[in-house]
């Protein structure tokens, strides 16, 4: 009886995610469970300041099969959904020093460098990005500094407020990440008034935005 | 010449791109020229660059909660390989004067040629001047247009969408006051006749993904389509 009861792993919690964590990290083969984002953090610290390929390859075995899995949802062929994946952690290791954790979180970091090797390889153009001159910014002190962001921008935070969208916002939010579509091709594949589509967006956007208020903490 | 130094007083930006075009922004749905339009504004506007790291991170979210999946048992090795190799030189962009760098955002720097009292002004009529920006596709066109003070602007409307975003000075647009990262979009159902205000010179970059159409005779001489 005991016995039986006893076969079952019954360890804390904790410990259990501490093992599991470990094992994640010694297989580079392996898509594994998440990670934190405190991990991906590590090995993005690792990456840029001593050019760890170890950190490098367990970060290659996070991202690559889910950078290359997001490709095939939109609709890219394996082979050119592996090239990205390939092209795009090549440019995470290139520019780790650019990575700023207080800034973004590593997901949302490497999802706009995937974002641009597509646009790149299915469009051929430049996608310009946001780019503020940080002298300008600290002469503007009257709004809280864009540190509290990568706050804001946990996956687990980020998840949780998804996951609060009512359906028919959430299911426009998702097609034009997972298809690339204005909302004007979404209004014809729905086949729903453009008006309609505009506002649950705008909705949807605004309980976004209620739910990652960006100021929760402060680095000032 | 434009005076004002927004970098030091920035002033409260009150029209923003809808939430439709950030959300295309995010999903990578923009062509090259608007999304210039869209990086410029958020990045002299706060609200809209905190709109797009939100969106962003969702981004992150929906691209790391597909199924993974497999992936080539030589990638990783593949892309070790090329750890070292040189990475491509990212473009130089030219010297910029003073002025240039207050006024014009960085994502927009990289597209000029040099500063701004230096770019070849392309002068249209006696309303305005303008330069084209070199964008890689021709079905949208970038411009950055100068507007002298108090000139009011041929009415016309558009064929496709016109995103027009103030880099310096203000116009006045049926009764509503546009200034310094202000954004307007508009589509192919909005006449509009814009007045520039007449307390200097009004900076805009102005971006079209359709032919304007022109309402009055003077309309022939501002369409940027009929005149390439």
């Amino acid at each position: 009886m005991f016995a039986t009861v006893l076969s079952v792993p019954v360890w804390p919690l904790p410990l259990y995610r501490r093992q599991q964590r470990a094992a994640g990290r010694n297989k580079h083969g392996v898509a594994g469970r998440a990670l934190t984002n405190e991990d991906l953090c590590e090995l993005m610290e690792a990456i840029a300041a001593r050019k760890d390929r170890q950190a490098f390859s367990q970060l290659f075995a996070f991202f690559a099969p889910r950078v290359k899995g997001f490709g095939i949802r939109r609709g890219v062929d394996p082979a050119a959904a592996e090239e990205i994946a390939q092209e795009a952690l090549l440019t995470v290791w290139r520019k780790a020093e650019t990575f700023d954790p207080e800034k973004a979180s590593v997901s949302t970091w490497v999802f706009t460098i995937v974002r641009n090797k597509h646009i790149d390889m299915f469009r051929r153009h430049a996608y310009p990005e946001v780019d503020i001159d940080e002298l300008a910014e600290t002469a503007d002190d009257a709004q809280p500094a864009d540190h509290a962001l990568a706050s804001a921008q946990e996956g687990s935070a980020v998840r949780e407020a998804m996951r609060c969208l009512p359906a028919e916002q959430l299911l426009i939010i998702q097609k034009a990440f997972y298809e690339d579509k204005s909302h004007r091709a979404i209004a014809d594949e729905l086949a729903l008034p453009l008006g309609t589509v505009k506002s649950r967006i705008r909705l949807a956007l605004a309980r976004m935005r209620s739910a990652l208020p960006e100021a929760v903490h402060d680095h000032d | 010449m434009i005076t004002t130094n927004p970098s030091i007083t920035p002033a409260p930006v009150s029209h923003h791109p809808s939430p439709e075009t950030l959300l295309a922004y995010a999903a990578g749905a923009l062509s090259e020229g608007v999304a210039l339009a869209i990086a410029c504004h958020a990045s002299i506007c706060r609200d809209c660059r905190r709109e797009l790291g939100r969106l962003d991170a969702v981004g992150g979210e929906i691209m790391t909660d597909v199924s993974p999946a497999a992936i080539g048992s030589d990638a990783l090795d593949r892309v070790l390989a090329r750890l070292d190799e040189p990475a491509p030189a990212a473009p130089v962009a030219p010297p910029l004067d003073r002025e240039t760098r207050s006024l014009v955002p960085r994502p927009l720097q990289r597209y000029l040629g040099g500063s701004l009292r230096a770019l070849p002004w392309h002068h249209v009529g006696r309303m305005f001047e303008e330069v084209r920006l070199p964008l890689s596709g021709t079905r949208v066109k970038a411009t950055l247009m100068r507007i002298k003070p108090g000139q009011i602007m041929p009415r016309h409307s558009h064929g496709g969408l016109e995103y027009t975003l103030v880099l310096a000075g203000g116009y006045q647009d049926n009764g509503v006051a546009f200034g310094r990262g202000d954004f307007s979009e508009l589509d192919s159902n909005d006449e509009h006749q814009p007045v520039a205000d007449p307390d200097g010179e009004c900076l805009c970059l102005v971006v079209l993904d359709a032919p304007v159409r022109l309402s009055g005779f003077v309309g022939r001489l501002i369409n940027p389509f009929l005149r390439v």
